[in-house]
């Protein structure tokens, strides 16, 4: 029997096993909201922006490593969602974005809202495809899932023509789908894995350094054997954080720019670095002329292009981190080999000195609250089971450092792209894959601003999430780097008329508070978890003047930290 | 360096931006691009001039590789190779000596394909070095027009881009 594009569609993403699809409706996808509306397999999460659309989906598949899946029409509703897709993009997230075309007939004609879709999002997308015939619809979609989900993940966008979704074609749904073009590495290779497992072995001075490769690949079980195996240090990137449980003796926390001393001490004087999914970005790196001088670096990674990409390695393995982690734990196990003991006694001895520097202390006595407290307080209110979203700047540092994920998948924030206001709709999409879990969102009164109007989606789906803003009054980060770099010239970075983030909330139908000392954290904290059916939005006024500690400068060497 | 980078993509629209693209957005230089399809019409080969220290060239023929289109490349230099230009040359040839762009011509072993009583157009092909040095042997006043094809080419011997 011959289905319309949009039945197509709709068939395709129930055998896909889709669940939940984030959208905005308008003309170009008027068909297939037809088509939705007319049946019960997907369920359809209505937003109030595009971007919004995206970082829900984004915080679905961030949370579950299943893709998340996004339909917006042409033109602006596209070009709304490009910041999500590139946010996704940066950060190797499984996404579909379905974006609706005018006609076939009206393309390249500056028709009502015709964008070039498939032009503009080619930078920030891992493939993109536009369906100039229904015959290719079923198909080109199953594509899409599989690059999105294969070898490093990604956003990919389908661009769909209004009449090709009207038009009509016999439907199937391939169950697997090869392209000669597309072969994603399945193994690593054996010989290059037994070279790096004999330096690893041979290491004085080990250092694992892992990223968000591992939470990718589903991998973190494997890196937690490996690691409490070798009893070797190991460090988190802001994206890899919850790989390894971070409460454990051999975790050092994060590293970089605001990472622990011990972690960028650490690296910068170990004799071997195993990194693991992690792409040696320069928030991590510092200098790289001044990266881990005296280090041997293997490198395992299912991207080669991430391999010797900004840092030259010496034990490159491509391959799913995954399968070569296997790899590792089984020929550690055959291995007659044990790490040097003498030489680690020595090494934590050493770390141990970093750690007691302990280079997160605040002023616990302060009359103001401090964020850093806040969040100890909801790590412990929350028993640290929480998911946590965030958004982005001073708030999201913190999270990171006082936040202790002890499982992966938990911890949502934008690195790589750095998108403010992706927060809240990222919890959206987290509540929704989790609806029983405590879904929390760290946030600024900057950011929060960003996409505030998600408030509604929340009252719509009756999403109970708990939104934490950190407000100083000022964009923390931006109001920072000014202090430092800038001979405290603050263009821009404070905000004047902040709403009544109280009133705000509950106009939107939600609870609001407003926490202004110290002493009330707690229990405000203790209160607003107890609401598990209510959003409550509380507004933290924190002491303005806190910066985040330790960090490395730009242009700065990893042991070159400027400390509380 | 230079490097003559050999691409066998999926002939689809867009594949073309996608290359160009990638240029751009990661700084890339491009020399010369050239692009047709093959004797089978599902895929197109695109012979890219690049410059660039050998890590540089290693992340661009790596990015090329990750492009989903993209189902083989060749980096020519691995090996021995041949490299050709195509270069269509017209000339004034009013006021100077006609026989000696002529001569000039025959040197290159170029071939005259147009003839007026004020021109010459020359087909010249060999490598870019080649084509320079012609353009470099006729009066820079009595060049009307130059247009050249960019370099395409091919491995010598058993080596072979193909599916």
């Amino acid at each position: 029997m011959e289905l319309t594009g949009a039945d197509i569609f709709v068939r395709s993403l129930a055998e896909q096993g889709v669940k939940y699809v984030f959208g905005y409706p308008g003309g170009a996808v008027l068909p297939i909201y037809d088509a939705l509306y007319q049946q019960d397999k997907l369920e359809h999460v209505l937003v109030r922006h595009e971007q919004a659309a995206t970082h829900a989906a984004d915080g679905y598949a961030r949370s579950t490593g299943r893709p998340g899946v996004v339909l917006v029409t042409s033109g602006p509703g596209a070009t709304n969602a490009v910041t999500g897709i590139a946010t996704a993009y940066m950060d190797s997230i499984p996404l579909v974005v379905f974006t609706g075309q005018v006609p076939t007939a009206l393309i390249g004609n500056d028709a009502f809202q015709e964008v070039d879709s498939v032009g503009i999002t080619r930078p920030c997308v891992k493939h993109n495809f536009l369906v100039k015939d229904v015959k290719d619809l079923a198909v080109t979609i199953r594509k899409a899932f599989y690059v999105a989900m294969t070898g490093r993940p990604g956003p990919v966008v389908v661009d769909i023509p209004k009449d090709v979704a009207a038009a009509k074609a016999e439907f199937h749904y391939p169950k697997r789908v090869s392209m000669r073009s597309y072969n994603p590495v399945t193994k690593g290779h054996p010989r290059q894995i037994q070279k790096a497992i004999d330096l690893m072995l041979a290491a004085k001075r080990p250092m694992l350094y892992t990223g968000g490769g591992v939470i990718l690949a589903n991998a973190s079980s494997q890196l937690t054997e490996l690691t409490k195996m070798l009893g070797y240090p190991i460090t988190n990137t802001l994206m890899g954080l919850g790989a390894f449980p971070a409460t454990h003796r051999q975790s050092l926390g994060m590293l970089g720019m605001h990472g622990t001393y011990e972690a960028n001490m650490g690296m910068h004087n170990c004799d071997v670095l195993i990194a693991i999914g992690a792409r040696f970005d320069d928030r991590v790196t510092g200098n790289v002329e001044k990266f881990c001088p005296t280090a041997t670096i293997i490198h395992v990674d299912i991207d080669p292009a991430s391999i010797s990409k900004n840092v030259k390695v010496d034990v490159p393995i491509v391959g799913p981190v995954d399968q070569v982690l296997k790899e590792m734990l089984k020929m550690l196990k055959e291995s007659k080999k044990k790490p040097d003991a003498a030489a680690q006694k020595a090494w934590w001895k050493q770390i141990e000195e970093w750690r007691a520097m302990d280079c997160l202390k605040y002023d616990r006595d302060s009359e103001l609250i401090k964020p850093q407290y806040v969040l100890e307080t909801l790590y412990d209110v929350t028993g640290g089971k929480a998911f946590v979203t965030s958004d982005v700047g001073q708030h999201q540092m913190w999270a990171a450092q006082f936040y202790k994920f002890d499982k992966p998948n938990r911890w949502i924030n934008s690195g790589g792209l750095g998108t403010m206001g992706f927060g809240l709709p990222a919890a959206m999409g987290v509540q929704f894959a989790h609806p029983k879990e405590t879904v929390a969102c760290v946030t600024g009164e900057g950011s929060i601003q960003m996409c505030i109007q998600e408030l509604s989606t929340c009252k719509q789906y009756a999403l109970p999430l708990k939104i934490i803003n950190l407000n100083n009054g000022s964009l923390g980060m931006v109001r920072q780097w000014q202090q430092f770099f800038y001979d405290g010239r603050y263009a821009m970075s404070y905000m004047e008329s902040l709403p009544d983030f109280v009133k705000l909330a509950e106009a939107y139908g939600h609870v609001g508070m407003q926490i202004t000392k110290p002493e009330d954290v707690e229990p405000a904290l203790k209160e607003a978890f107890k609401m598990k059916e209510r959003l409550v939005f509380m507004d933290f006024l924190t002491d303005k003047t806190e910066n985040v500690y330790p960090m490395i400068p730009a242009g700065a060497g990893q042991n070159e930290m400027i400390l509380v | 360096m230079r490097h003559i980078i050999s691409i066998l993509m999926e002939n689809e629209a867009g594949a073309l931006s996608r290359v160009a693209g990638l240029f751009s957005a990661r700084g890339y230089n491009i020399e010369s691009l050239t692009v047709a399809a093959t004797e089978d019409e599902s895929l197109s080969r695109m012979t890219l001039v690049t410059t660039g220290t050998d890590d540089v060239v290693e992340q661009i023929t790596k990015q090329l590789n990750k492009l989903i289109d993209v189902v083989k490349l060749m980096d020519m230099h691995e090996g021995p190779h041949i490299e050709r230009e195509m270069m269509l040359i017209k000339v004034r040839t009013a006021a100077t000596a006609r026989e000696e762009v002529k001569r000039l011509a025959d040197i290159f072993r170029g071939r005259i394909i147009d003839v007026s009583d004020t021109t010459y157009t020359i087909e010249v092909t060999g490598t870019s070095d080649k084509l320079d040095a012609f353009v470099g042997a006729i009066a820079q006043t009595d060049i009307i027009e130059v247009v050249r094809s960019g370099v395409t080419g091919i491995a010598r011997g058993e080596r072979a881009l193909h599916v």
